[in-house]
């Protein structure tokens, strides 16, 4: 063989190698190791003297996530400007200091270990993914830090020092399961992207599926990163479901609902119902998804006392995305939270903020309605609803819970969750 | 129904994908040796015009059509820029490449990011393409098809053109040997640019057929690149047939496993096929014959 082609071949091994080795590398990576608990905690180095006090907000505004980060970014930003008109926190104005995590979960640690030890912010918020939870975790833990989370995500956990104010599996899923059961849903088939949080929430479907009388006719996986779901969608259609239960997330999605309709799949004959397309999503489809369902606890369309300013706020707000939704509102919330706990304590002090979420007193009149804190698991009550898409690409609230839902990380509450299946669960998590 | 059909033909339209992402890569990877790991961000480009010719064009019905060629050049013109300002400084250092074009995918990428919302733009099917085919009892979305015919005529149209015009004969001689192409009175410099502007181009019509298919947002090009690369490394750099071959074999390979098994469960066992194939075959399944000494 010829040098010639020798060097080619150099060439396509040296490519394949590292093509292959920097897909490798995003799924490689290890978050931040530290050793959980606040015995090794320096003394806090917040600077509450001045006149402002100063927060951090982390969140991917590069790479993959910044497609649904960089929303919560901005809402973070205009609930900092809403709250420093109204005077502050204690009095002090807030000076935010954002962060990108890039969509790299030990960026998101090494940035919440600069926020908390060299910028000595009070408090962080952001993350969405729970991988980037997962590496934040850690690190406050580690520093007696506070990190407040705004995503629905898959429950299964509680730490000192975070407070979760997106949807724990109890108040979305189990009310989407409700749903199901009550619309005489007999045949699910389960579609999901292949990570934590879909595997999670569908094992909590099977489980409760089964209480309820519901068989599910299949079970499928695409990775996170594949958009095209055409032979899994043949197999959907095989399976004849009556509805489809859709944890599938990001731009994923849009291939679901692509080779859904071109199967020949209508919401009329086979619904779906999922619990990541919102406002936003909704109109990035590039097809007509009228009558599907999604199950949230906000919604644009909920009438509230509290909603049309929120809604008023953000559109007129300069990097506004023109419409709110579920994950956003929860962002708004988590700052507004902060505030609540921050004033029922007197003091940015992490304990006495910790020792105030204990008298579960801590309420927000939010955009979907009062949520009040739980102080043992740092989670907040939310209603749950289940809104059915129209032509606008908005939601007509076709469902809704009894009452506002008492977060329930562990679903304790539940007789048909074995504690073997919770612990394994949770070690499965990590 | 038979079991072997849907994934037969799902296999075919995803190889049909798979081929049309990787033909312009076995021209500037196989051909000129130039890693060019941005070449998903020209995919996505041509994605990205597929919906401006949306906004411009209101029935779906023609703006994919008008589209296909307006992909084609806006792609080719920023493939051309890429090789003028770029890529011609470092024919000789091909590992450069790699890393400059990496640099140069990040900053396109963000660059959608911060131009367009950042959940991705809708782009919506033509009217003709809705609707199944009954193939074997098996309801066959239509849009497959259309995957399949497009990445035929891309084909057709770039081996009659390597072929038949003295573009396409000067770039097989600039292929097979540099240096004597040169004395021969072949500007290689004029032939590297048109060579590079013909593969990024059709990473845009590539681009329309994927908006077709998956979501149209900033990272959608990362999803195509390692799989390109890796059918034109299976099937063996310089041969527009083995690229063929080879995205058709990793399309079925896919569709079958995903369809047997599950869908994260085919993406390793396809990946180990290929490994394992260029373990048994390094050079892939057609290599040009050469007379270089070189």
């Amino acid at each position: 063989m010829s040098t010639f082609s020798r060097r080619l071949r150099t060439l396509v091994a040296t490519g394949t190698i590292v093509t292959v080795a920097l897909a490798l590398a995003g799924c490689g990576a290890r978050a931040g190791d530290g050793t959980p608990g606040a015995e090794s905690a320096a003394p806090s180095c917040v600077d509450t003297s001045g006149d402002t006090i100063k927060l951090g907000f982390l969140n991917s505004l590069t790479g993959g996530m910044a497609i649904s980060e960089k929303t919560v970014s901005n809402v973070l930003h205009m609930a900092a400007d809403e709250i420093n008109a109204g005077g502050g926190i204690l009095g002090k104005k807030i000076k935010y200091i954002q962060e990108d995590g890039a969509t790299d979960w030990p960026t998101f640690a090494e940035k919440a270990e600069k926020l908390l030890t060299q910028d000595c912010v009070a408090a962080i918020f952001g993350g969405w993914t729970s991988s980037s939870r997962k590496a934040v975790k850690p690190v406050v833990e580690k520093h007696n830090g506070l990190f407040f989370y705004p995503v629905q995500y898959e429950g299964l956990e509680s730490s000192p020092n975070i407070y979760y104010t997106g949807a724990t599996t109890n108040q979305q899923i189990i009310p989407a399961m409700d749903f199901l059961a009550s619309k005489g849903v007999k045949r699910l088939f389960l579609a999901g992207s292949d990570y934590v949080f879909p595997r999670t929430a569908n094992a909590i479907i099977k489980l409760y599926a089964a209480k309820l009388g519901i068989q599910i006719v299949g079970e499928e996986y695409v990775p996170l990163d594949k958009d095209d779901w055409t032979t899994q969608v043949a197999k959907i259609v095989a399976a004849k479901p009556d509805f489809i239960f859709n944890t599938i997330n990001g731009s994923s999605n849009v291939g679901f609902i692509k080779a859904y309709y071109d199967a020949g799949l209508t919401a009329a004959t086979t619904p779906i119902i999922s619990v990541s397309i919102a406002e936003e999503e909704a109109p990035a489809m590039g097809h007509e998804i009228t009558g599907q369902y999604a199950s949230w606890n906000y919604f644009e369309s909920l009438k509230t006392d509290t909603n049309p300013k929120f809604i008023k706020s953000w559109k007129a707000y300069p990097n506004s995305s023109g419409v709110t939704s579920d994950p956003m509102e929860a962002a708004y919330i988590s700052l507004y939270l902060y505030k609540a706990l921050v004033e029922a304590a007197g003091s940015f002090d992490v304990d006495a903020v910790n020792a105030a979420a204990k008298k579960n007193t801590i309420t927000f009149a939010a955009p979907e309605g009062t949520v009040t804190l739980d102080g043992e698991n740092h989670h907040i009550s939310k209603p749950g609803h289940i809104g059915r898409i129209n032509a606008n690409n908005q939601f007509d609230i076709v469902w809704s819970s009894d009452k506002f839902i008492a977060p329930d990380p562990f679903l304790k509450g539940y007789d048909w969750f074995p504690a073997n299946v919770r612990d394994q669960l949770v070690k499965a998590a990590g | 129904m038979n079991a072997l059909v849907p994934p037969l033909l799902n296999g075919t339209a995803q190889g049909a994908l798979l081929l049309l992402a990787a033909l312009g890569l076995s021209l500037t990877f196989g051909q000129m040796g130039v890693i060019n790991m941005a070449h998903g961000e020209f995919l996505m480009i041509g994605a990205f015009t597929a919906y401006l010719v949306q906004q411009v064009i209101d029935s779906s019905d023609l703006s994919i059509p008008v589209a296909l060629p307006v992909a084609f050049v806006v792609a080719g013109l920023l493939g051309l820029l890429l090789e003028v300002s770029i890529i011609r400084w470092m024919y000789r250092r091909p590992l450069d490449t790699l890393l400059v074009t990496i640099g140069v995918s990040l900053i396109l990428q963000q660059a959608a990011l911060q131009t367009f919302p950042a959940q991705g733009v809708p782009v919506k099917q033509p009217g003709w393409l809705d609707g199944q085919l009954t193939i074997l009892g098996y309801s066959w979305p239509l849009r497959q098809s259309f995957t399949i015919v497009l990445a035929a005529a891309c084909v057709a149209i770039l081996s009659a053109w390597l072929k038949y015009t003295s573009f396409g004969r000067r770039i097989r001689a600039t292929v097979q040997n540099r240096d004597l192409a040169e004395t021969a009175g072949i500007s290689t410099r004029t032939v590297d640019r048109l060579t590079f502007f013909v593969g990024s181009g059709l990473a845009g019509v590539a681009g329309v057929a994927a908006s077709l298919i998956g979501g149209t947002n900033s990272q959608m090009g990362a999803q195509y690149i390692i799989p390109a690369f890796l059918v034109v490394a299976a099937g063996g750099i310089g041969q527009l047939k083995g690229t063929v071959i080879a995205a058709w074999a990793v399309g079925v390979a896919l569709s079958c496993f995903a369809y047997w098994t599950t869908g994260s469960l085919a993406q390793v066992l396809a990946l180990i096929l290929v490994i394992v194939f260029l373990q048994v075959r390094p050079q892939g399944l057609f290599t040009v014959r050469t007379r270089s000494l070189a």
